[in-house]
């Protein structure tokens, strides 16, 4: 793709072909990059398989949960970006204090990717909102990848993705990273998402009991004051009123740093 | 700095307003957010039908089938594998030791190489290379592809889910079935996984027995054995599942001794109560069978073949020269083989094998090839001369004979790759996994322990 896009109308340029022909996969060579991209995701719902579609890398994937337990790194240019991404550890829950899930909430909180690729298993899908929730109260720079389509479709499961991203407030894309169908969609999704074309209106919790909303209304407030710009001062006030003292010492590291 | 305690007071003020139940309060609100979403966005055609995923684990994971189908599919493996890997072996061998081996001495000699320098690229660093290439390349390729294979299917969390049980009654996590499986291909990323394992005690023994799992770097190893010894009592026909029968018992003996070390060490070292997890039994997904044997070939094969190498070439070098530096005119690697003799003896095995075994510390694969350099290049000391006549497939079996190797030295030698120090890859794993001198002595001495003492027992009965 050296020449100008000189005639292409819109129905070409948007093909899956035309965009895949965008894509440059790196490998590991991660250097000088305009966006980082975090992989997470309940276990076993194929985030290494989409890391391996996006960077041309071959992290061993397996079929059990807790395979990755360190996080991965690789690299794609598409269009006239360059991506780093990070494949992270399946986890459950970002509100669990268990060590295997320390590396994947360590970094979505702190290590404050540019774009977060919740990837979610089709036909498991409300479990995996369990989590995508929380993702969405740390960032509203999210994009909300339905893996295993193909599963689900075998299921009889169907999942109108347009209503999700009404819901979720972030761009929903289906895909069956294994044949590498949804690819092309995904890396659109992640570019404008990155680039600012689109602007996310992440979902909030709603189902608090009133007396709980007015609690973390008024924590997220006065967090807020003190910490202007902070993204997710809801889920630190969370954490706060869970009796998570220490966030507070890492935030103020964090925004030192 | 003021201001976070200020926060730090403002939340422990609403905490005691909110009581204690907000953590609970959190999670039904975000469990019935998801349920609302999933009710709007996800149509279900119930087909009242059991699902064939269901159907399946209420085989793979019964009582009364659980067990022996996971014995079938590990003999199954393992015999592909034996079987599979012989005529591979062979082309192999015959290429690159009886024909390419010979070609290279002429080529030195017509390059007037010094005869030093030609013995120690060719007897040493090629014939160590061509050996580890030889011996480990066929199984390899036939095993990872295969263990891979199951584990797309999905098969690894059922093989937890039957031996959790297990793991339970020897006061160890369930889990711990997972790094173990882990372990059959490389201890070092088996040390590792454990880290799904939250239990610090739980974690700490499943770390100490991951060596109990046969590696990579020792399969081929049992393979060959398996194959010239133990095969060879049979007829024919029946050698290849005979020497497959030897591997599963050997592999099995090492779960056994998982299961056993487990056990004493949650009873002494490591006392305290099995933690509960919950493991999700993922779905069956029907492997893309191409691309995982494509990916398991390049993936795992090749780059544990590349690791034998870089480890065998110099190792290579490095036998080559200890056999031919000369004290008194006996070669030092035969001075060290010598005083390490006795020892072997009261093992069932020999100087040249606990030599091997000292040079093979960076890698297991390096043991057969240093035993066979060794033997060759200390017993038939004729520098310059091709040791090897083409043609010959059977070599590897003669040779070890003709030196004194009998069905003992074969088992035992099967019995001590089983039960020895981790290589030191996955000594270091260790140690930056635990963080612990103790608990990585702990895991190098307690295999290694073991193993003198069963070979000395056996060798001591079998001469009776």
């Amino acid at each position: 793709m050296t020449g100008e896009p000189l005639h292409t109308t819109h129905d070409c340029a948007s093909c899956p072909q035309a965009t895949m022909a965008h894509l440059q996969k790196l490998g590991v060579e991660t250097r000088g990059f305009d966006f980082v991209v975090a992989l997470a995701g309940n276990p076993n719902t194929g985030k290494s398989t989409v890391f391996n579609a996006l960077t041309g890398l071959k992290q061993h994937t397996g079929n059990w949960p807790g395979k990755t337990v360190t996080r991965a790194e690789g690299a794609f240019v598409f269009k006239d970006k360059k991506f780093k991404i990070i494949d992270l550890p399946g986890t459950y829950s970002l509100l669990s204090t268990s060590k295997d899930e320390e590396v994947a909430r360590n970094f979505l909180l702190f290590g404050r990717p540019d774009v977060t690729v919740i990837v979610a298993d089709a036909t498991r899908l409300e479990r995996n909102l369990n989590l995508a929730l929380q993702i969405l109260e740390i960032t509203d720079r999210a994009v909300l990848c339905v893996n295993l389509m193909d599963e689900a479709r075998r299921h009889g499961i169907r999942v109108d993705l347009r209503a999700l991203a009404r819901r979720l407030g972030v761009p929903v894309v289906g895909t069956s990273a294994r044949y590498l169908q949804g690819i092309p969609e995904l890396l659109e999704a992640i570019y404008d998402v990155a680039t600012g074309k689109v602007r996310c209106k992440p979902h909030r919790i709603q189902s608090l009991p009133p007396h709980i909303e007015k609690a973390v209304r008024t924590l997220s407030q006065k967090i807020e004051q003190q910490f202007p710009g902070l993204p997710n001062s809801r889920w630190i006030a969370f954490r706060l009123l869970e009796g998570e003292t220490g966030i507070i010492e890492a935030l103020k590291n964090q925004m030192s740093g | 700095m003021n201001r976070e305690d200020d926060l730090v007071k403002l939340a422990r003020q609403l905490r005691w307003q909110l009581g204690e139940n907000f953590h609970d309060k959190l999670v039904e609100g975000i469990y019935a957010d998801a349920h609302q979403i999933v009710r709007d966005a996800v149509q279900r055609q119930e087909s009242g039908a059991t699902p064939l995923d269901i159907k399946i684990d209420r085989i793979v994971t019964s009582k009364r089938f659980g067990f022996p189908i996971m014995f079938a599919l590990l003999a199954l493996v393992l015999w592909l594998t034996v079987v599979g890997a012989n005529y591979p072996s062979a082309w192999l061998h015959e290429l690159l030791i009886g024909k390419l081996y010979p070609l290279l001495h002429a080529a030195a000699g017509r390059l007037h190489l010094s005869p030093g320098l030609a013995g120690m690229l060719i007897d040493g660093m090629y014939l160590s290379t061509a050996w580890v290439i030889s011996v480990m390349l066929p199984p390899m390729a036939i095993f990872f592809p295969l263990f891979t294979l199951l584990e797309d299917l999905g098969y690894l969390p059922r093989v937890a889910f039957n031996l959790d049980r297990v793991f339970r009654g020897v006061g160890a996590h369930g889990k711990q079935a997972l790094t173990m499986t882990m372990g059959f291909g490389c201890n070092a990323a088996g040390v590792i996984a454990t880290r799904i394992i939250d239990s610090p005690r739980e974690r700490l023994i499943a770390i100490i027995t991951n060596n109990f799992s046969l590696c990579n770097g020792r399969w081929p190893l049992q393979i060959l054995l398996a194959t010239i010894f133990i095969g060879a009592l049979v007829p024919a026909q029946w050698s290849g599942l005979a020497a497959m029968a030897a591997v599963v018992g050997i592999a099995m003996l090492g779960i056994a001794f998982m299961f056993l070390s487990s056990w004493l060490l949650s009873r002494t070292a490591l006392r305290g109560e099995v933690s509960s997890f919950h493991l999700e039994l993922p779905p069956y997904r029907p492997p893309r069978i191409w691309k995982t044997i494509y990916t398991s070939l390049m993936d795992r094969t090749l780059i544990v073949l590349w690791r034998a190498i870089i480890f065998a070439a110099p190792a290579g070098i490095l036998i080559w020269v200890v056999s031919n530096i000369q004290i008194h005119g006996v070669p030092l690697a035969a001075r060290i083989t010598d005083a390490l003799d006795p020892i072997g003896w009261w093992m069932g095995l020999n100087g040249i094998i606990l030599l091997a075994y000292i040079i093979a510390i960076p890698a297991n694969e390096l043991v057969i090839p240093a035993i066979l350099m060794l033997t060759v290049l200390i017993h038939h000391h004729t520098a310059g001369v091709t040791l090897f006549e083409p043609g010959q497939t059977t070599q590897v079996a003669t040779l070890l004979r003709q030196n004194g190797w009998t069905l003992l030295t074969a088992v035992n030698l099967m019995l001590f790759s089983l039960l020895h120090n981790p290589c030191s890859t996955t000594i270091y794993t260790i140690y930056k996994e635990t963080g612990s001198v103790k608990w990585t002595a702990m895991a190098v001495l307690l295999p290694l322990l073991l193993g003198i003492l069963i070979t000395v027992l056996i060798a001591f009965f079998w001469r009776l």
